[in-house]
């Protein structure tokens, strides 16, 4: 597929086991980087399944985050939320390039800020 | 047996209870309730502890028997104690070797063995022993009683190999056996000598709707039925009856009653009559000895169930531990027998006694429902229920509050519901009659058709469960009590009931966690995890909060608050709305604001486009819809006013609202705002389980509403009374009195020591009112009020806390800390 890459900055901008909203969205909506304790990165858009609750908001653990409005657990790796809850929200590649992060966006769809 | 052990000397030096010896004769439930109550009491833990069991095991729930005989429960889920426990709190366990002789010359008991044991005080706790009539054949093979673990161990081996069961006796026990013998397969016929069943709880009516339904269930009845011989040559045969009528049985169950079991007392020369007569203190005629359970008389009465044991426990224990003022007083009492499906309740009288009497009947057969209350000078003093008892509980409430109840006279019998107006009581809701749309979860949006349907289809059989597939409850958690009710009514006997741990990471419970930081020196989250096993690394949204939050309390000063284990609210100082913006609400002390402050929100409002600004109903003021991005700005112009974090976002203290008082009002009694304002002062900034507020009124009129709040003062000519644990949510509660004080400085001293031991013992997410609905509002004023030293520590540690606690978070956040919380980041470039 056809990535657009977007360098969002240094990695040191994302805390460790926590998230940041980034200001460009996908298609109209919002976009999430996250941080896991074991320091992988991951990207979502930025809205829970359920009620569109900021999951970026949400607390961290392993490989999963917890959405502030209602809880749902929606799986960092794939966007899927975790049983017995069911909904994904998009996962989106991402990659550390010289230390910096970049998001992808499949190019056909994206749309700058 | 042989058992051997040294009688050691080495007497601990200190207190009078300092190597005080305490013997127990009887490991059953009142004698190790009783230690069980006595080790929570600071001297009652000094006692070196003897336990004398006859049976062999551990001790276990007794009234559990009847319920592992019909198979509902494994013999290892009805152990109260285990070993582990008898060890961990020092106590000697000699079971399988029964007392044979107390010599109270010498102070020691015997047992069987040979075994000699010497005591400071006793305590007998010797429970019944199975009435048996004088009739023939009551030793041959196949007949037992219904008592112990060995009975139904006999009774499920004859289930086995046998097919015809005869039950002698129907009252509650007699009608449990009967029940679990049919259960287990057998064919089973009950002879009752009266008339009608459970006639000691019932009446006549409620009796025969009682043995209709049994009857339907495949139970035979040989009512007035005296029995006169068990036949049998070699091993039982049957049953034969005065009238002629003989049974035919395999097994031949006598459950016709107990009586105390006084022998070793008697033996002893301590006053007898019926059982071991006891004082209102629990002592025997001899002071050092002391007698609780099914053994003792007190006041020409003896016991059978389980309620006034545990009455009995208590008021033991404190004597014990040497508080003189803890006295036994029985209660009005009440009966519900364990058959699957059969709904019986009973308490105090079964009928009218005279014509000054009134007694109101409602009958419905078609449905097998009965309900009958006796009134006596406008109270109620006695109910019957049959076939839905929901209302039993408060019935007793009733009973024993002696409240006049002639108001609801015409509604009383229709139950609470109907009585008091109002629907979805939860000790009376009828989830059958309920419509499917009815709304049980609030939060969460979950109507009672939703719930049912996911218990059924999913086969749920557990709150968790529940809470996972619908979200029922899994918000607030006010609705638990419904949601529970529903998996009861829609899953019914398959409800698993599991411990509740402090979430699914963890087998532990919150004090066991709480409990272990403290006193293993668990300093990180890690350490707490590895202790006790997580199951997940990095725990959970569930444990991570409550972790941070048990080791913040534990560790003021020392561990460093982790703001990724923190729910959004805490991390950014702000309430997360459902649009994703924020609600702003500064600080008012006790409800008091300036012109420049309210010039300032004015200003902020203007200048930020906030779209609504609202008055709170703790008396503040919240701005709505604030945008992420802009809350370091808001709250860095808000802080140019002097105005700093409401923390209305935050499991912590919220508001103390307060009236006017004697400055203003011409009903106040004391300067209840500028209490408020010292309260608030001194509180603010804490963390806390759960959220907390407070509230000062002024006079009795109690404008500030301090009766619905978590620690509210009223005060009054002489003083302050200050009342705790009140609620004004979904569950209103009203506070309980903890004390009435005569000085500000006492109501302070107060405040911060309450405070203090909730942050210390609360589970994380509690509210006071459950909490203390859970310990007791006598433990807390035994630990808030009545231990003037330790409410002096409590209230040191408090304010050693509120050192590291009292920053403004605003103010840090406007001068730029945790930056990165508040902007998003900016795509750089193209790559």
């Amino acid at each position: 597929m056809d990535i657009l890459w977007k360098n969002i900055g240094p990695l040191a901008n994302i805390p460790m086991c926590g998230a940041r909203r980034l200001c460009f969205g996908h298609g109209g909506r919002p976009i999430a980087v996250f941080r896991t304790a074991k320091d992988e990165l991951f990207a979502l858009i930025d809205e829970c399944p359920h009620r569109q609750g900021p999951l970026s908001e949400g607390i961290i653990a392993g490989d999963a985050v917890t959405c502030p409005l209602h809880n749902w657990t929606i799986d960092l790796k794939d966007g899927v939320a975790l049983a017995p809850d069911e909904g994904s929200t998009q996962a989106l590649p991402v990659r550390v390039v010289n230390g910096e992060v970049h998001v992808g966006l499949p190019h056909a769809e994206s749309v700058a800020a | 047996m042989n058992i051997s052990f040294r009688e050691s000397d080495d007497f601990l030096s200190g207190g009078e209870h300092d190597g005080l010896r305490l013997v127990v004769i009887g490991n059953g439930m009142a004698g190790m309730r009783t230690v069980e109550e006595l080790l929570k009491h600071e001297t009652g833990r000094r006692f070196r502890i003897t336990v004398f069991g006859a049976e062999p095991h551990v001790n276990y729930n007794r009234i559990m028997l009847s319920s592992v005989l019909a198979g509902d429960k494994a013999l290892d889920e009805i152990v109260i104690n285990s070993r582990d426990w008898y060890a961990a709190n020092g106590i000697r366990l000699v079971t399988g070797d029964a007392v044979t002789k107390i010599d109270r010359e010498a102070k020691t008991v015997t047992a069987e063995s040979g075994l000699c044991v010497s005591y400071d005080r006793l305590l007998i706790a010797t429970g019944s022993k199975p009435l048996a009539p004088p009739i023939p054949g009551l030793g041959l093979p196949g007949v037992c009683a219904f008592r112990d673990i060995a009975d139904v161990d006999k009774m499920l081996e004859a289930a086995r190999t046998k097919k015809r069961a005869v039950v002698i006796g129907g009252g509650l026990l007699g009608l449990e056996a009967a029940w679990g013998l049919k259960q287990r397969g057998m064919s089973v016929a009950l002879v009752h000598l009266m008339p009608t069943l459970m006639e000691r709880q019932l009446d006549a009516a409620a009796g025969q709707l009682l043995q209709r339904d049994l009857d339907r269930r495949g139970i035979a009845f040989f009512t007035n039925g005296q029995t006169e011989e068990i036949l049998g040559a070699e091993h039982a045969e049957g049953v034969q009856l005065a009238d002629g009528r003989s049974v035919p049985a395999d097994l031949v169950v006598l459950a016709i009653g107990i009586r105390p079991n006084i022998d070793l007392a008697k033996a002893a020369g301590l006053k007898i009559n019926r059982g071991i007569e006891v004082f209102d203190d629990l002592r025997t005629s001899d002071p050092d000895i002391f007698a609780v359970g099914e053994c003792v008389e007190h006041r020409g009465q003896v016991f059978g169930l389980v309620a006034p044991l545990w009455d009995q426990a208590k008021a033991c224990a404190a004597q014990l531990a040497g508080d003189g003022s803890a006295l036994f007083a029985s209660q009005a009492l009440s009966t519900s027998l364990k058959i699957t499906g059969v709904d019986v309740f009973s308490a105090g009288a079964l009928m009218a006694a005279d014509e000054a009497d009134d007694e109101i009947t409602l009958r419905d057969d078609a449905r097998g429902l009965y309900k009958k209350v006796v009134l006596r000078d406008g109270k109620l003093v006695g109910a019957v229920l049959y076939g839905d008892v929901a209302d039993g509980p408060w019935y007793l409430q009733l009973m024993r509050s002696g409240e006049d109840v002639s108001a609801i006279r015409e509604r009383l019998v229709f139950g609470r519901a109907f009585a008091d107006g109002i629907a979805g009581a939860s000790a009376a809701t009828d989830y059958s009659a309920m419509p499917d749309d009815t709304q049980i979860c609030g939060c969460n949006g979950v109507s009672k058709g939703t719930i049912v349907c996911a218990i059924r289809e999913k086969k749920l059989t557990s709150l968790s469960e529940v809470r996972a597939h619908t979200k029922a409850s899994a918000s607030c958690g006010q609705c638990t009590g419904q949601v529970e009710g529903l998996l009861a009514f829609a899953a019914g006997a398959e409800v698993k009931a599991s411990r509740k741990t402090l979430c699914e990471c963890t087998d532990a419970d919150h004090d066991e966690i709480r409990r272990a930081i403290v006193a293993d020196g668990l300093k990180t989250m890690d350490a707490v995890r590895a202790a006790f096993g997580w199951k997940k690394p990095e725990g959970c949204h569930k444990c991570r909060p409550a972790l941070n939050y048990y080791l913040l309390c534990a560790w003021p000063g020392e561990y460093r608050d982790d703001s990724r284990s923190r729910f959004v609210n805490e991390r950014v100082h702000a309430n997360i709305q459902k649009d994703g913006t924020y609600s702003v609400i500064p600080r008012m002390w006790g409800g008091l604001t300036t012109p420049d402050e309210l010039r300032a929100i004015a200003d902020v409002a203007d200048k930020f486009n906030i779209p609504t600004v609202k008055v709170t109903g703790g008396q503040r003021i919240d701005l709505l819809g604030v945008k992420k991005d802009d809350l370091p700005a808001v709250w860095g112009d808000l802080g140019k006013a002097g105005l700093v974090s409401g923390h209305a976002y935050g499991k912590a203290l919220r508001t103390v609202k307060t009236c006017v008082g004697s400055e203003w009002c011409r009903f106040g009694t004391q300067d209840s705002t500028s209490l408020g304002v010292k309260l608030e002062k001194m509180c603010w900034g804490s963390w806390t389980p759960h959220k907390v507020k407070l509230a000062v009124s002024g006079c009795p009129r109690n404008c500030a509403e301090a009766t619905i709040k978590d620690l509210g003062v009223v005060c009054v000519e002489a003083g302050y009374d200050i009342v705790v644990g009140g609620n004004g949510g979904v569950e209103v509660r009203v506070t309980d009195p903890l004390v009435r004080v005569a000085t500000e400085a006492e109501v302070l001293e107060h405040t911060c020591a309450f405070l203090q031991l909730y942050r210390e013992e609360a589970h994380y997410l509690e509210r006071t009112a459950p909490w203390i609905a859970r310990v007791g509002i006598a433990y807390v004023k035994q630990r808030v009020v009545e231990d003037p030293d330790g409410r002096l520590a409590l209230h040191a540690r408090f304010l050693y806390a509120q050192k590291f606690a009292q920053h403004d978070p605003w103010a840090e956040r406007a001068r730029g800390e945790d930056a990165h919380e508040f902007s998003r980041l900016p795509a750089l470039a193209e790559a």
